[in-house]
């Protein structure tokens, strides 16, 4: 805990706005975790209905590499926000 | 086939020149290129030289002698559009092309000009100046008069240019195989045939049904649109190396574009779905605002999933650079050091984004068909 109270000190001494960048990076941090859990879990649902059924690799392959694009399309949309954030 | 003697590729069959009147073509307007851009680095020294002769008091200072790298700003450069096209070199050798300012102001109608005029961004040039983000302001600050700026910026550029490879490769490949009737493909044309035999059966045809071909002209265009200026974002120098499609801007048209088609082409089952859905009514409250808001929303996410891919990829690869010239900056040697490291790393990742750019452009492309199908699908009871 003292460690986090004196990385914040450290940010807010060099400028007020700190608060929002560290905001952001941690919600950056988040969004990384979010995209990590849900590629995770669709990329092991993969694994084993490959393993029950090799016949089907081609479809269950096409399908996963579409639902992880829809995934990470929720997480590119808080890391645009978080960009903003930074940016703007 | 095997005595044919070597023949130019059939691509280039488009142009009905001969082969002399071509090369003397692509040589001429090397040349005019080469010129071009010597001629403008040596406008930008002469006039930084003699003082900014056509500038006013109200230049912006921000080219101080300051040796500090900021990789912020590097990287910013490079991932967002600009008036000019800048080549190589730092500073006051920067070597660039400059592209046409093209701005329209009620008051003075159409105004043309280079931007070599702007001196990136340190001179101002007939009342306009760029602000640092690059955009086109009133040098008279209390000026509020609306600029309308349709220049030719790099992304602009670089959008004609892809299309340009783009025509070449399409074109030739619709004459060569008018061409050769039932024969197989020849060269360049094996490696776009899967790519298009596959939109149309396992994205058009596998989405949308019986009806797919009337759409396969706009799912093509948009694949191959999407896919072409990816490719051409990774290529590191010149007729490459714009960020085209991590543009917020043409992702947008891009979506606008699928929603027109979309809500034009749906019947009326679609509209049915979302204004009256089959469900208890007192459900209604919650469902209707809900589909209302995927209507415009389903676009949306499109374009923000493509912009926000290819600029983070794009920014991953320069940060990697970055980290050569960082370490460098703290000391020589360990820049030289980090370098094989950074390089790997750098390679790692131009893979990954290879694969990004197939990915997006093919994601992009069947959502786009499944939209298409959910607003023309019949009614199914």
């Amino acid at each position: 805990m003292s460690l986090m109270n004196t990385l914040l000190q450290a940010a807010v001494d060099n400028s007020a706005a700190a608060y929002s960048k560290m905001g952001a990076a941690i919600g950056a941090g988040l969004a990384a975790i979010g995209a990590g859990l849900g590629i995770g879990k669709i990329g092991g649902s993969a694994m084993e209905s490959i393993a029950r059924q090799p016949e089907s690799l081609g479809d269950i392959r096409a399908n996963m590499i579409v639902a992880a694009a829809l995934v990470e399309g929720a997480v590119f949309f808080a890391i645009v926000v978080c960009l903003l954030i930074l940016f703007l | 086939m095997m005595g044919q003697s070597k023949k130019m590729p059939d691509f280039i069959t488009l142009f009905t020149m001969s082969s002399v009147k071509k090369t003397f073509v692509t040589f001429v307007f090397s040349a005019f290129l080469i010129v071009k851009i010597f001629a403008n680095h040596a406008v930008s020294e002469v006039e930084m030289a003699s003082g900014h002769p056509e500038s006013t008091h109200e230049t912006s200072h921000s080219h101080d002698k300051t040796d500090k790298y900021d990789p912020g700003k590097m990287i910013m450069d490079h991932v967002t559009d600009a008036h000019d096209w800048h080549l190589w070199g730092e500073g006051h050798k920067a070597v660039s092309i400059s592209l046409p300012v093209i701005l329209y102001v009620k008051s003075k109608g159409l105004i043309c000009f280079s931007s070599v005029h702007f001196q990136h961004g340190h001179a101002a040039y007939e009342g306009f100046q760029l602000n640092d983000k690059g955009t086109v302001v009133w040098e008279d600050q209390k000026n509020t008069e609306a600029i309308y700026d349709i220049s030719i910026t790099k992304n602009v550029l670089a959008m004609m240019l892809a299309v340009f490879a783009l025509m070449i490769i399409t074109i030739g490949m619709a004459r060569s195989y008018k061409k050769r009737q039932g024969k197989a493909p020849k060269g360049f044309h094996n490696l776009v045939e899967p790519l298009v035999l596959f939109i149309r059966d396992d994205v058009a045809r596998a989405s949308i049904g019986h009806k797919a071909d009337k759409y396969l002209p706009m799912l093509l265009s948009i694949f191959f649109f999407i896919f072409v200026n990816n490719i051409f974002g990774l290529i590191p120098i010149f007729p490459g190396g714009a960020n085209v499609t991590g543009n917020i801007a043409v992702t947008m048209v891009l979506a606008v574009i699928v929603f027109l088609t979309v809500n034009l082409q749906a019947n009326k089952y679609y509209w049915k779905h979302i204004f009256l859905p089959d469900v208890p009514v007192w459900m209604y409250v919650i469902i209707i605002p809900i589909e209302v808001l995927g209507v415009v929303l389903k676009p949306f996410v499109l374009m923000l999933r493509l912009f926000a891919n290819i600029t983070a990829g794009h920014i991953i690869i320069l940060g990697f650079f970055s980290l050569i010239f960082i370490f460098g900056a703290m000391k020589p040697g360990l820049g030289f050091a980090v370098s094989p490291l950074s390089v790997a790393f750098t390679v790692f990742m131009s893979l990954l984004e290879l694969l990004v750019a197939f990915l997006q452009a093919f994601v992009f492309t069947l959502l786009t068909a499944i939209y298409i199908g959910s607003a023309i699908e019949e009614h199914h009871h």
